[in-house]
């Protein structure tokens, strides 16, 4: 059991190390030669006008909000399905219940008009 | 000789105890072994993939595709590696430096990172943690944080388009895909990920098509590809979020989609065709490596497949599809599956699997009802221009958005 965990720790260390050296052999065998015109944005064949950092629609958000909802309550139904067997018909009518409530959030996200992209 | 994995951990096992070395660190020397095994094999078949994409590809088009190097042209991938190793590396000047180092690394580490919980045989597999459904969901999750720290962090405005792009419809497709993979959960009862290979005898795609259905769509939508590719749509925002990345930088990227996509196939074929299942495993276990990789190429071609057969869809279309179609049906799928298994777990098997699969074809058709419904309402609205009501032109940066109708009440 702890080892099935050492092996996660230990992949969570070593597989960046895989990358990071992929970048650090360019450092090595690459050309470098930087100029101020090279290291300029590029912008399909026009000059870059004004600041990149801008703020940007706010319906990204709301999706992100109406994802977060979901996705917390998604992570409760994780052990409702791991303790199946042990369940009664009743906890499973149940679970179904919580289930229905996430759809009502939905439905009225939808209602609301949060789902339109404009 | 029947599975040589294990042959060899023994093997160093008693070379190590004979060397002396404590317990501890014998396991922790085999485990870091074992990482580096398992990471280096991943990315040597990352290679190889290149090579199985152009020619897929090529295939498609009509084309031959990389022919030159070697036979079959199987030296390409690792010219272009080479190639790719002596590009200059470029900054662009006003990015920020740290997190634009950080997130090709993110995108390729933890794509390797989602294999450690891959059963790739009934006893080779990194690690059988009994959570690992929960694994998946979290560290496949990671790797949309690494493209919006792309996109962020390049400054360039078609880049940071990209990135919400992508971070819109990964987040979205998000909630389907962790409902599809709720209900082989549900069917196994358990989150081990081998454990849920381990108790499919019928394999769950017979039992939960519409839970299949749903994962191939939302992880076509999690790798970012044709028809769902809006967030490196080349014609419109050029190459997404990874416009300013050259060299190796962009070739981490490249790898990390393409091994994404192996691995998503891979999960489709662990799920819901039986993973390591197949004839003669239970003897010589090693054939399940085999088998696994048979199921998970044919994944990896159906995905490339629909990559290379749909046009891309917008954005409106595709936050529609995923929230007024695909999440309700997810859920509905759920509700079914809980209450059917409940009600038939004391009937035989036989009836428990005709009963499950009856009532997925039904549900299934019932979609496909709805989604023609839709289609005809939409062809009808567009055809149709005037009906189409214009509420408000909004104004923003500079750009008029278009205007959508709101008069669209009564569809999915």
């Amino acid at each position: 059991m702890l080892n099935d965990w050492l092996y996660i720790g230990l992949i969570l260390i070593i597989a960046p190390i895989f990358p990071i050296m992929a970048l650090i052999i360019p450092r090595i065998l690459a050309p470098h030669k930087p100029s101020s015109l090279k290291s300029e944005t590029y912008e399909c064949g026009v000059k870059t006008v004004g600041e990149t950092w801008v703020q940007f629609k706010v319906q990204y958000y709301n999706f992100a909000l109406i994802f977060l909802i979901f996705d917390v309550e998604i992570v409760f139904l994780f052990p409702w399905a791991i303790a199946y067997h042990q369940l009664p018909l009743f906890a499973v009518i149940e679970g179904i219940l919580f289930i229905l409530i996430l759809v009502a959030g939905l439905i009225y996200a939808w209602r609301k008009g949060f789902l339109e992209w404009f | 000789m029947s599975d040589p994995v294990n042959l060899i951990a023994n093997w160093l096992k008693t070379v190590l105890i004979n060397w002396g070395v404590s317990p501890t660190w014998i396991t922790v020397i085999l485990s870091a072994i074992g990482v580096v095994v398992l990471a280096s094999v991943v990315l040597v078949l990352d290679i190889f993939l290149v090579w199985v994409e152009r020619k897929v590809v090529a295939r498609f088009q009509d084309r031959l595709g990389p022919n030159r190097l070697g036979p079959f042209g199987l030296f390409q991938p690792i010219a272009d590696v080479i190639k790719l190793l002596l590009k200059e590396d470029i900054t662009p000047d006003k990015a920020d430096k740290f997190l634009y180092n950080l997130s090709p690394v993110i995108a390729l580490a933890t794509v390797i990172m989602l294999w450690a919980v891959v059963p790739l045989a009934p006893t080779i597999f990194g690690s059988d943690i009994n959570v690992g459904v929960l694994y998946i969901i979290a560290v496949g999750s990671i790797s949309t944080l690494g493209i919006l720290i792309a996109g962020w962090a390049s400054n360039n405005k078609f880049a940071l388009v990209g990135a919400f792009r992508t971070v819109a419809q990964m987040v979205s497709y998000e909630v389907p895909m962790v409902i599809s993979i709720l209900i082989p959960v549900i069917l196994s009862r358990s989150m081990g990920i081998n454990t849920i290979v381990h108790s499919q005898t019928v394999w769950y795609i017979v039992l939960a098509p519409v839970a299949a259905i749903i994962f191939l769509i939302s992880s076509q939508a999690e790798l970012g590809r044709a028809p769902f590719d809006i967030s490196e749509a080349e014609s419109e925002i050029v190459a997404g979020f990874h416009i300013e990345y050259t060299g190796m930088k962009f070739g981490l990227f490249y790898a990390g989609e393409l091994l994404h996509a192996l691995t998503l196939g891979g999960f489709f074929a662990t799920f819901f065709l039986g993973g390591w299942r197949g004839w003669g495993v239970e003897t010589y276990p090693i054939l399940g490596i085999f088998y696994f990789f048979v199921k998970a190429f044919f994944m990896y071609w159906v995905i490339m497949w629909i990559k290379y057969s749909f046009p891309r869809v917008r954005i409106d279309q595709m936050l529609n599809l995923n929230w007024k179609f695909l999440t309700p049906l997810a859920l509905a799928a759920l509700i079914i599956t809980a209450l059917l298994d409940k009600l038939f777990q004391n009937a035989s098997y036989s009836v428990y699997v005709l009963v499950m699969f009856l009532s997925n074809v039904i549900l299934l058709y019932i979609a496909y009802l709805v989604v023609g419904s839709y289609a005809r309402a939409e062809r009808k609205r567009v055809a149709d221009p005037e009906k189409i009501r214009v509420n408000f032109p909004i104004k923003s940066s500079g750009s008029t958005i278009e205007p959508r109708s709101t008069s669209e009440g009564a569809h999915v």
